[in-house]
């Protein structure tokens, strides 16, 4: 089952890892672990919390199924990524198939490592086009004693970015800020210990009039794309938080598109009825995005796109039967 | 110089006048080493761009006359990153030293590679941001030669490394090709070529313009330094901390000769008589660090220390860091030579690896000063010797070694944060199987086909090619010179 099926969607045989699961390294002390590629992401985050563990930078589609190798694969971090990083900086190590068929390893099992090419990190976000991943290693973090979910009021895309600049910059250390226009709100994520976080709720109540606390299960709809439901189509597009006016006002043009800003403005996640129409309105923008989601035969890129030499060489390089399909 | 070079360089002078075309030995001296000072090798040519532009040029001038190049910024590798090759140019990127945009709402900086690390953070700061990592010698070394290295520093636990902070650059390939990966923004999508390119040791090209994260500078700091009378204990110490589940922005360690060595040069009055000292230091809102600075003291207290002090104020814990930071340098006034070596162990495998350092240290009568970033097992054992004693050198080299290849054997790392340079491409070999280092050769040829990209580092048995290997001269070849 797949919870990202626009990214495989391309003429080729589909190798699944679904059987290639199990944690085979754990030791909470260490703040690393290791499992097989298709080990399930909810399966990593219940042995982690036993441990008052977690993995910040929080992948996407937990619950709908995900692994840590798609999970790589994609590059699909969520909101608690905007703390400490997204999944290229929690990933330590590989294991994968390359396109000669051999095992190969790539960078290391501890948290500090300096020795080789950082293969790992390109391997985020490179959908299984240059091997097919076995086993990872990650780094952990201690679960924060406590957290608190706010709800922010705001009623422009305009403010909304005023307050995500703020924030940003803020001694509040966010664990996470999203911005849901169609709430017309955003939602800031505090922990750490519980004093500290009431402490620090107050204050963010004063500083942003309106500002209330929220069931933290609103999360979870920006990180199994739920908010998305009745969408045909979802795209992940890189932003800034300077991007969310001019983005917002373009898409309201489009029918059917909704927008969430995710990661202080850094990601957009675009539910949309017409791919087509977003591709254009993505490039006159000079945005590229990802497709996640969508009909068999959709474009995976819309938007700008760019061809480069090093990426030709780097795929033949690295594939050099063609394998793999190409990106 | 023979006149094929000469040729070459008759063009290179159309790219760049004389006082910035180093050819003179006097010149060409003060660039024969980096911070890996036993090693030495006079390039050709120096070269000092003042532009992106001329960085391609050059570069592209390299590459159709297949002549190696090294780039540098200050010149601190402790790998022998920026150590030059014989036949080839040093392309000196100092005068790169341009800040090019700070957006401190969007929190990036946008810099040259020759941009001072400490120089990004002082922009940031009136602003209340910094750039995060923080290595020992970022007074003086470049953004350029962090991304070479993926410099750590000691707030890696918390906070990553170099590759973590650099959200995308512009960058001048090997083959003279320019491209820019990645962005402004914090997430990606494609293939992350950001994260390959950093601690690329200079094998894929020059990075020219590099956009970095910043950082909200913490409210307050809660930096306490504890004296121990054993590094055991000191060891002992830190995996009580992280097993409470604390996630200090710092914790290192410095054993008893790197303190004697720190004191003789920065007077930094660490606890007399301590074996070991523990700095641990918690950042955050004031509330935060409140609390957490409690659960701290109340782990600490059942280490068993013999001395703690907690800085009250903000000269303090500078205070506290000098001797830390100093270390390095400082160890100096203990011997006239010394080997900075640089490893990584399972941290919960810290004592025993001290344990086994010390071992070797009493076999060899070798001494070793032991200074680390304790929180991520990353080692730094500074060994002492004597170059004008005969085999002082090697015998300091085979124990820095040997200590290496009990990192792999603990399932560690050769290198936690200096590379493996020139220094230790024979031991990569310990850390990757053959197969997976011909695959890494085979990507470093993707980006440098000609192999002219700083040639002779990193992997194992590798040399710089040489001008004058047998076989005619390319421009011999195309008939445009020829030798009398």
């Amino acid at each position: 089952m797949q919870t990202k099926p626009s990214l495989s969607d391309t003429p080729a045989t589909l190798v699944s890892t679904r059987n290639l699961t199990g944690i085979t390294e754990y030791d909470p002390s260490e703040y690393t672990f290791t499992a097989l590629a298709g080990t399930p992401v909810s399966t990593i985050k219940k042995a982690l919390a036993e441990k008052g563990q977690y993995l910040p930078c929080d992948p996407l589609l937990g619950n709908a199924g995900a692994t840590l190798g798609g999970a790589i694969a994609s590059g699909l971090s969520g909101p608690d990524r905007f703390r400490y990083g997204g999944l290229r900086d929690f990933l330590l190590g590989i294991q994968f198939i390359g396109g000669s068929g051999s095992l190969h390893r790539s960078g290391g099992k501890v948290v500090k490592n300096s020795a080789g090419f950082d293969l790992p990190k390109f391997f985020v976000g490179s959908l299984g086009r240059f091997g097919i991943l076995t086993e990872v290693t990650f780094k952990v973090f201690p679960s924060p004693p406590g957290s608190l979910t706010l709800k922010v009021p705001c009623t422009s895309p305009e403010e909304a970015t005023r307050i995500i600049i703020h924030s940003a910059s803020s001694r509040w250390e966010l664990e996470a800020l999203d911005y849901h226009p169609s709430h017309s709100a955003l939602y800031l994520k505090i922990a750490g210990p519980l004093t500290a976080v009431k402490s620090l709720a107050k204050e963010i109540q004063t500083t942003l009039p309106g500002t209330s606390i929220h069931e933290p299960d609103i999360w979870n709809s920006l990180l199994e794309l739920t908010l998305f439901n009745n969408s045909k189509s979802v795209v992940k597009v890189p932003v800034t938080p300077k991007l969310i006016t001019p983005l917002e006002s373009a898409l309201k043009h489009l029918p059917e598109t909704t927008a969430c800003y995710s990661v202080g403005g850094n990601l957009t996640l675009i539910g949309t009825s017409d791919l087509h129409a977003l591709s254009r309105t993505l490039a006159e923008l000079n945005l590229q995005g990802m497709t996640i989601q969508s009909p068999a035969g959709s474009p995976l890129w819309p938007g700008k796109t760019t061809s480069t030499a090093i990426y030709s060489a780097l795929k033949s390089t690295l594939d050099p039967d063609n394998r793999f399909p190409s990106l | 110089m023979d006149k094929s070079f000469q040729a070459a360089i008759d063009d290179l002078r159309t790219i760049l006048p004389p006082d910035r075309l180093l050819l003179d030995n006097s010149h060409l001296a003060a660039y024969e080493s980096d911070g890996l000072t036993s090693f030495r090798a006079r390039p050709k040519a120096v070269v000092v761009p003042e532009s992106t532009d001329e960085v391609v040029a050059i570069v592209r001038w390299c590459h159709s006359y297949k002549v190696p190049f090294v780039a540098r910024g200050s010149g601190t590798s402790l790998s022998g990153g920026s150590l030059p090759v014989e036949d080839g140019i040093v392309i000196t990127l100092n005068r790169l030293n341009r800040i090019l945009e700070l957006d401190h709402e969007e929190r990036i900086a946008i810099v040259e590679p020759g941009v001072i690390n400490l120089d990004v953070t002082k922009a940031a700061s009136p602003h209340g941001l910094h750039y995060a990592p923080d290595p020992s010698s970022q007074t003086i070394c470049t953004i350029g030669g962090n991304i070479a290295f993926n410099s750590g520093g000691a707030h890696c636990l918390k906070y990553g490394m170099t590759s973590n902070h650099v959200l995308g650059m512009k960058v001048v390939l090997a083959t003279g090709e320019v491209v820019e990966f990645g962005g402004r923004s914090r997430e990606h999508i494609g293939p992350d070529y950001t994260g390959l390119f950093c601690g690329s040791e200079g094998l894929f090209g020059i990075a020219l313009e590099i956009t970095l994260r910043l950082l909200p500078t913490a409210e307050t700091y809660h930096t306490v330094l504890v004296g121990y009378h054993s590094l055991e204990a000191a060891g002992d110490a830190v995996s009580a901390v992280i097993d409470a589940g604390l996630l200090p922005g710092a914790l290192e360690i410095m054993d008893a000769l790197a303190i004697e060595a720190a004191e003789a040069a920065v007077a930094c009055g660490y606890p007399e008589g301590a074996e070991a000292v523990l700095i641990v230091e918690l950042e955050g809102p004031r509330e935060k660090v409140e609390a957490e600075k409690e659960q701290l003291e109340a782990i600490l207290a059942k280490t068993n220390p013999f001395a703690t002090r907690v800085a009250t104020n903000q000269a303090d814990r500078l205070f506290i860091w000098k001797g830390r930071k100093s270390a390095f340098s400082a160890v100096g006034r203990l011997s006239p030579d010394f080997i900075v070596q640089d490893g990584v162990v399972p941290r919960s495998r810290l004592g025993e690896a001290l344990r086994r350092i010390d071992e070797m240290s009493l076999e060899t009568g070798i001494r070793v000063a032991n200074v680390f970033h304790a929180g991520d097992g990353n080692l730094h054992p500074l060994i002492l010797f004597d170059g004008t004693e005969e085999g002082g050198l090697e015998r300091a080299e085979e124990l820095a070694g040997r200590i290496l290849t009990m990192c792999t054997e603990m399932g560690g790392s050769i290198t936690g944060e200096h590379g493996v340079g020139v220094e230790k491409k024979e031991y990569l070999n310990q850390m990757f199987q053959t197969h997976d280092i011909a695959l890494m050769e085979n990507i470093r040829q993707a980006f440098d086909p000609a192999l002219i990209s700083n040639p002779g580092k990193m992997f194992p048995g590798s040399e710089a090619p040489s001008l004058t290997q047998t076989g005619l001269h390319p421009l011999e070849k195309a008939g445009l010179i020829s030798r009398e």
